[in-house]
Order: structure tokens, then C-alpha cells, then sequence
């Protein structure tokens, strides 16, 4: 056993390992750390497997992007500090066996495919991705990145639709308190959320 | 030669999937089943380097796939948040278990 194997064994603990802490952790802001060192983990196997520009696409992308929001959001909806609530014993056991025995077939089944590895290096450049990345002829890939380019645009758009306080009628619903009196409710209690928000 | 057979890499990828398995069973957070599923996506991740790596290493389209699952998997999130906040503005709550009327 080499070197390079070892650190990939230690890798693999890494990622595994902070993995099943973040599923299990009954504390949520801790488990949002432990989400951090597990994709921290995939980057460093990324840049095992000597794509560099997959592994800093990763750090930058999860661990500056979506990280950072969860975390954020976790501030956003809860007394931070508080446990969640304890899982039924029961759905623990049977998701646990579900997932060990999904395990045990999968990796049977890989086990077993006899894949024939190639011994070629495999050195993609930056230069080499973004060329086939913006190349219109047949194996290139611009129609996709346009299409997903799109995709981003309607995301960051709808969340900001989704995410915007509802317009504030509370003073004309205050106004007339009786025409809608479900409406009404919703607005009595929106200044005492604001402020937990 | 390689220094790791495939299979190990792709055992590491398939225990992350049923981690991640795991999380969306157990949990009912919706922001800890969130994160369930970004471990999900980066297992699918590992999958796409690793045989695009073993397998055809002089073909890029793994790197392609995994790219655009990256980005598709940040625009999930950010959706899935603004949803989760929208939520707790509505219910005060996340749990899976309060959002039990499919209308607004």
C-alpha cells in the first residue's frame, strides 16, 4: 500500500464519517458543520482524482454557496441551540436496515461487474473543459450551458418571488377588520414574527 | 496502474448515497433533509469523476455531467430555501409534519 492509497483511505474516512454525523446529529447547527467537512472531504477526493477544476468548482460552489445559505437559514427558522426532536426508535432501526441492505446490494452488484480500468492518464485541462464547454459542433456541450444558464436565471428569480414579504396590508385590513377575518388574523400576528425573523 | 481499484472509490460514493438514504428517512427537518440530499448529489458527483477517470479517460463528459450537476444542485437549494422560509413565515414551523395541506 502506497501513499497515494492511504491518503485516499483517509479521505474516504473523512467523508464518511463526517457524512453519517450530519445525518444523525441532534443538533442542527452542528450538523450543518459536519455537511461542511463531508463536502470539504469530496473536494479533497476531487483533487485525489487530479481534476482540479471539478474540486475548486466544489469548494467554491458548496462550500462557499450552499453551506453558507443552510447555515443561514438555520438562523433564520430556529432558536439555534435547540435539539431537534428524538426519532422514533422504531423508523431509526428499519431506515438503518434499509439503507445497510441497499448498501449490501449495490456494492455486490459493483462488485461483481468486473470493470476493466484503462491504464491512460487521465489529465483534463481548464483549457480542454472550456473549449468542449462552448463548441457548437457535435460534441460540444453549449446547448446545455445555455439551457442551464436559463435554468439559473428562473431559479435566482423565483426565489426572490418566493422569499419576498407578502405586500403590507395591514394597514388598510386593519382599516376594515371585519370584511375578510382569516386575512385579518394573518396580519395580527405578522409584526411579533418579524421580530423572531 | 491505478493506486485504488474502482470498486473502492465506487464504495465510497454508494455507502455516501444510503448516508444520505439514511438522512431523508430519519429526519423530519426540512433543512436537515436538504442536506441529505446534497450528500446524495455529491455521491452521483464522485460517481461521474471516478469512471470518467477508470474508465474513459480521454473523454471529458463526466466532467461535464458533474459540472452541471453542481449547478442544478445550487439552484435546488436556493429554491428549497426560499420555499423553507416562506414556510416557517406560514406555519412557524418546519417540520415535515405541520406542512400537511397542499395549498397555500
Amino acid at each position: 500500500m502506497n501513499a497515494a492509497a492511504i491518503i485516499f483511505y483517509a479521505i474516504s474516512a473523512l467523508i464518511l464519517g463526517a457524512g453519517i454525523l450530519a445525518v444523525t446529529s441532534r443538533k442542527i447547527f452542528r450538523s450543518a458543520i459536519w455537511l461542511l467537512a463531508s463536502l470539504v472531504g469530496v473536494a479533497a477526493l476531487y483533487f485525489w482524482m487530479q481534476v482540479e477544476f471539478i474540486a475548486a468548482v466544489q469548494i467554491i460552489v458548496y462550500v462557499g454557496g450552499i453551506v453558507v445559505l443552510i447555515i443561514f437559514s438555520i438562523f433564520l427558522t430556529h432558536q439555534s441551540g435547540q435539539d431537534l426532536p428524538k426519532p422514533i426508535l422504531k423508523r431509526t432501526i428499519f431506515s438503518g436496515l434499509a439503507a445497510l441492505l441497499g448498501l449490501g446490494f449495490s456494492y455486490n452488484l459493483i462488485r461483481e461487474y468486473g470493470f476493466q480500468p484503462t491504464t491512460i492518464p487521465f489529465t483534463p485541462t481548464v483549457s480542454d473543459i472550456g473549449t468542449q464547454m462552448l463548441s457548437p459542433t457535435e460534441y460540444g456541450y453549449v446547448l446545455p450551458f445555455e439551457v442551464v444558464s436559463m435554468l439559473l436565471l428562473a431559479a435566482m428569480i423565483g426565489c426572490i418571488v418566493i422569499a419576498m414579504k407578502p405586500p403590507s396590508e395591514t394597514i388598510t385590513i386593519q382599516s376594515i377588520p371585519a370584511q375578510d377575518p382569516v386575512k385579518g388574523k394573518i396580519n395580527i400576528k405578522e409584526p411579533e414574527m418579524m421580530e423572531e425573523l | 496502474m491505478h493506486a485504488v481499484p474502482l470498486e473502492h472509490i465506487l464504495f465510497v460514493s454508494t455507502a455516501l448515497f444510503f448516508i444520505g438514504m439514511f438522512g431523508l428517512f430519519t429526519r423530519r427537518n426540512l433543512i436537515t433533509i436538504l442536506m441529505s440530499i446534497e450528500l446524495t448529489l455529491n455521491s452521483v458527483n464522485i460517481n461521474f469523476i471516478a469512471f470518467n477517470k477508470y474508465l474513459y479517460p480521454e473523454k471529458l463528459d463526466g466532467v461535464f455531467f458533474t459540472i452541471f450537476i453542481i449547478t442544478i444542485a445550487a439552484a435546488e437549494a436556493a429554491v428549497a430555501i426560499a420555499i423553507i422560509i416562506n414556510l416557517y413565515r406560514s406555519h412557524k414551523s418546519i417540520d415535515v409534519e405541520a406542512a400537511a395541506e397542499l395549498k397555500f
